[in-house]
């Protein structure tokens, strides 16, 4: 520790820091444009020169070491006088379009003019002008405001793990640009809304909207992925005007994923549903909420009448919040049926009983960036997690050595140590194949339930060198993600991840979506009840609700068309149910078979909770109040509970059903007998499907946000060969197929894509062109 | 994208630095790959990217600043001339006036019949003789317009 004083007070800080930052903890702010917490120093705008003692020149507070009794004066005649001249500099090509600047209100460079600007300009030349670059449908440029303090060029070579933003030309020349014109494709890059200090670089969607000091700030936390991003909704008149990062060391840090900054664009679109809407023979008509509400319930209790409880099914997103689940599965249950899940994609559910109690991380998101070996296994955690993406980046500037089991060979933001890049079918060979080899090198004997392991054949050189990953470094993590758990043999994957895990000592660890881990604890399952409580029958999963047997669903903010595992099933058993009831934040395609639809209030218009890969619980209040006739969740399960005569949902807040949820005991899964391990059939040498859900792609909401869906993050509908496959098949890229897959067949482009390995085509997931695939499988291909 | 010579020579540029410093290369090989094919285009300088493992926009940043890297193609002879302080003050806007009406162009511009390009440059560390140009890879001091013309007449 050191002694300094600045400003008179006396301060012992850290050896190492910065003046600046020592400062900083004092609570003594010196001006700054280039410096930011999160980024490298750069040094380059000077805005921050302070004088010190016995230092003959002013020094950059933001990189000079504090020293030993050193004696800062940030408010000094020198410093001013050397900040004043610094700001003067810095205004000389600035232009003076405040006025019209969406910056303005919230500009560093404008509040500190203020402070250390001259009244009058003394510059009397023609100002520089540089022509703006269009960077995509997410950033607006105004490259003329620039004052190169490199923070964007920073945040892509550091954080983003790109490297599109560069300083091009040199003095008077010189200007922040991609040079050859292409789009910033990183999905952070809205931080660098935030980190300009300038007007250079504002938000698109929020251009011309609202200027800062209209706005209300309201805390909320992001329901797209399972980190569980905190938020500052910022409202005008009873409007989301835009969406920024709350500052969290331990979720976000100070960042934000561009879903959850944009997705709010969709909110207030035109596909919003305004009001409830019923059938009438086969004509929408608009009704108030009495008449809605009596003929859902009027249909429900039909069917139910006709057909037994166990005819009735309940499918629910990953995005409702727990409280929403939770008063969800007491109505099912409370109607006498178990047929509820929240998991549409998924297939695999043999091993619901040994689940732990909620699919997670298994250790704290800050642990994400300590790790010094990781294992993915089926996860674009880049993509699918933006700010764990950033965490393990993290992890690997470090050192970390990360590898991966993918079925396609995504990019990611920090390089992969070894890989197997697999067909579908092949990942469960492959992964136990890596798991013998780990328990080979750990020497440790296989235990008889995974004796099997051995038959699968020896691991090869890729399989190797991912054991060779795992068995080095101290703190080690194995991810499974949302490839892995749409996987056919899931079951397979989880167990054999677990092993692998036990064997190297490491949490083995899931990536939900959404709220997933919140609808686990809240029972949004067919065979467990809130909290982990196992239920004495089980309901049927999502996968086997679409065979006709289901005669009345209730379908909670979800489309199971474009959100389950093969839409034209999904479709089918709408079309054939006697009663459907939407809960439905949009007009989506529920219109197209429900006979009631009443509008669900989306996050942003309800209190709640959601729960992170952590387990961490985050409550909110709602930013706004409900637009036009759309209602809370639990306020609309409650009637629905109270007029289906269900007991136990008459809660008069989301505070109470929480406290509700809450007060029952977890119930730790009982242990279960050992996993048997038996080797799959050898995967069958056919074209196998490969299926991911593009993060722009993933719910109700951002499938809505048009600025969203035409980044290049939203995939092209096709079917991607690899390009030596595409060749051999004769077929030219941008040629019309007929791909057909079971009894569905869809017309789609044929295209290349180097990702994909052999024996395989990727087909996006959740697309209209593609939802009525199945998710996986064998797929056969013709001409038209 | 080079020849095997071109090759050869970054190589033992690149072999000057640590492995995990290959980028230090930049300057020396975006010089061979100008030489080689006269100017950088994006494509030569995405191919000098790959050489070193460098992002293609670090490699334009420094390709950028630097005035004697030519972004676009040049004629079959360049006049660097120096504009800098030194230069300035020892009249070198003359000769700037005197080359922009000789040759009818202006900075950064080339002869319709492609014989000169003239580029006005930072320093060229030759201020005891300013003012001065470099023409191709040669210097020549105390200009006056005369001598420019002397100088010119002799150029193919």
């Amino acid at each position: 520790m050191l002694h300094i004083e600045i400003d008179g007070k006396k301060l012992v800080v850290e050896e190492g820091a910065m003046v600046i930052e020592a400062a900083e903890a004092a609570g003594i702010y010196i001006p700054r444009f280039c410096y930011h917490k999160k980024l490298s120093v750069a040094a380059n705008c000077r805005m921050c020169l302070v004088e010190v003692e016995r230092v003959a020149k002013p020094v950059p507070a933001c990189a000079t070491p504090v020293t030993e009794g050193m004696r800062v004066f940030t408010q000094s005649a020198k410093t001013a006088d050397a900040q004043k001249g610094v700001m003067e500099f810095l205004l000389i090509n600035h232009p003076l379009d405040c006025p019209v600047c969406d910056q303005g209100g919230e500009c560093e460079l404008q509040d500190l003019a203020v402070g250390y600007g001259r009244d009058v300009s003394r510059f009397q030349e023609a100002k520089r002008i540089v022509a703006d670059k269009d960077i995509g449908p997410l950033i607006s440029t105004e490259m003329t405001r620039c004052i190169h303090c490199t923070r964007c060029v920073r945040f892509g070579q550091e954080i983003g793990g790109i490297m599109e933003l560069g300083a091009t030309g040199r003095g008077e020349h010189m200007r922040i640009g991609t040079y050859v014109e292409a789009g910033v494709d990183s999905e952070l890059s809205g931080n660098m809304i935030d980190l300009c200090p300038v007007g250079a670089l504002t938000s698109k969607p929020y251009r011309y909207t609202a200027r800062p000091w209209e706005l209300i700030n309201k805390p909320s936390v992001s329901p797209h992925d399972c980190v569980g991003t905190n938020l500052d909704v910022q409202v005008r008149r009873n409007k989301v005007m835009r969406i920024l990062p709350r500052e969290n060391e331990a979720i976000n840090e100070v960042w934000l994923a561009d879903r959850d900054r944009f997705s709010y664009v969709a909110l207030h679109g035109g596909e919003r549903l305004k009001a409830p809407l019923v059938r009438d023979g086969g004509v929408w008509r608009e009704v108030d909420w009495e008449i809605a509400l009596d003929r859902a319930t009027e249909g429900l209790r039909g069917a139910i009448g006709r057909h037994g409880p166990a005819a009735f099914a309940a499918l629910a997103s990953a995005q409702l919040t727990v409280e929403e689940g939770f008063l969800l599965q007491r109505l099912v249950r409370g109607l006498g049926s178990d047929n509820i899940d929240h998991r549409l994609r998924e297939l695999d559910f043999r091993d619901d009983t040994r689940a732990p109690l909620f699919p997670g991380l298994g250790q704290a998101i800050q642990d994400l960036e300590r790790v010094d070996a990781a294992l993915l296994i089926g996860s674009n955690v880049r993509k699918e997690q933006p700010l764990l993406g950033h965490r393990l980046r993290k992890a690997f500037l470090e050192g970390a050595r990360i590898a991966a089991i993918n079925p396609l060979d995504f990019p990611f933001v920090f390089d992969l140590a070894a890989k197997a890049i697999v067909t579908p079918a092949a990942m469960v060979e492959t992964t136990a194949r890596v798991a013998w080899a780990v328990a080979r090198r750990m020497r440790i004997e296989l235990p008889a339930e995974l004796r099997a392991l051995t038959d699968v054949g020896a691991p090869g050189t890729a399989e190797e060198a991912i054991a060779e990953v795992l068995c080095g470094g101290r703190r080690r993590a194995v991810l499974l993600g949302a490839l892995a758990s749409t996987h056919p043999q899931a079951a397979e994957l989880r167990g054999l991840a677990r092993f692998i895990a036990q064997v190297i000592q490491a949490p083995c660890g899931e990536l939900p979506c959404g709220n997933g881990a919140g609808a686990w604890l809240a029972g949004v399952l067919p065979h467990r009840g809130p909290m982990g409580r196992s239920r004495a029958t089980s309901g049927r999963p999502a996968a086997e609700m679409f065979d006709g047997s289901q005669k009345a669903f209730l379908l909670a903010d979800v489309e199971p068309v474009l959100d389950s595992r093969h839409g034209e099933r999904a479709r089918k058993a709408m079309e054939a149910a006697d009663c459907v009831v939407a809960l439905s934040i949009f007009r989506g395609e529920a219109l197209d078979y429900a006979d009631v639809v009443l509008p669900w209030a989306p996050y942003t218009e309800t209190d709640g909770t959601f729960v992170n890969a952590e387990g961490r619980f985050q409550s909110f209040r709602a930013a706004i109040p409900p637009v036009a006739e759309a209602r809370p969740g639990w306020k609309i399960l409650r009637v629905l509970a109270e007029r289906l005569g269900v007991d136990g949902c008459s809660l008069d807040s989301a505070a109470a059903i929480l406290q509700e949820l809450r007060s029952i005991q977890r119930t730790e899964p009982a242990p279960v007998a050992p996993w048997t391990f038996v080797p799959p059939a050898r995967p069958a040498s056919v074209l196998e499907r490969v299926a991911t859900v593009s993060l722009y792609d993933s719910d109700t909401i951002v499938r809505r946000a048009e600025p969203l869906q035409r980044t290049a993050d939203r995939p092209r509908p096709a079917a991607y060969f690899p390009p030596a496959d595409l060749a051999e098949r004769g077929l030219a890229p941008g040629s019309m197929l007929v791909v057909t897959m079971g009894t569905t067949t869809v017309r789609l482009e044929a295209a290349a894509d180097d990702r994909v390995p052999a024996g395989a085509v990727f087909i996006p997931a959740a697309l209209p062109e593609t939802a009525a695939l199945p998710l996986s499988g064998e797929v056969t291909v013709g001409a038209v | 994208m080079l020849s095997e010579e071109s090759r050869a020579k970054i190589d033992q540029e690149i072999a000057k630095y640590p492995p995990e410093h290959k980028q230090s290369a930049v300057m020396a090989a975006l010089h061979i790959a100008q030489d080689e094919h006269g100017w950088l285009s994006v494509s030569l300088m995405d191919y000098v990217a790959g050489l070193l493992d460098m992002r293609p926009i670090q490699v334009y940043e420094v390709a950028s600043f630097y005035t004697m890297y030519d972004l676009k193609p040049v004629g079959r002879h360049k006049i660097s001339l120096c504009t800098n302080i030194s230069c300035l003050l020892r009249g070198s806007d003359d000769i700037a006036s005197h080359l922009k009406k000789r040759l009818g162009i202006g900075f950064g511009e080339t002869t319709p019949d492609g014989r000169f390009t003239l580029k006005e440059v930072e320093c060229l560390a030759a201020c005891g003789g300013a003012p001065m140009f470099m023409i191709d890879k040669t210097y020549y001091e105390n200009l006056t317009p005369g001598r420019v013309d002397e100088i010119l007449d002799k150029l193919e």
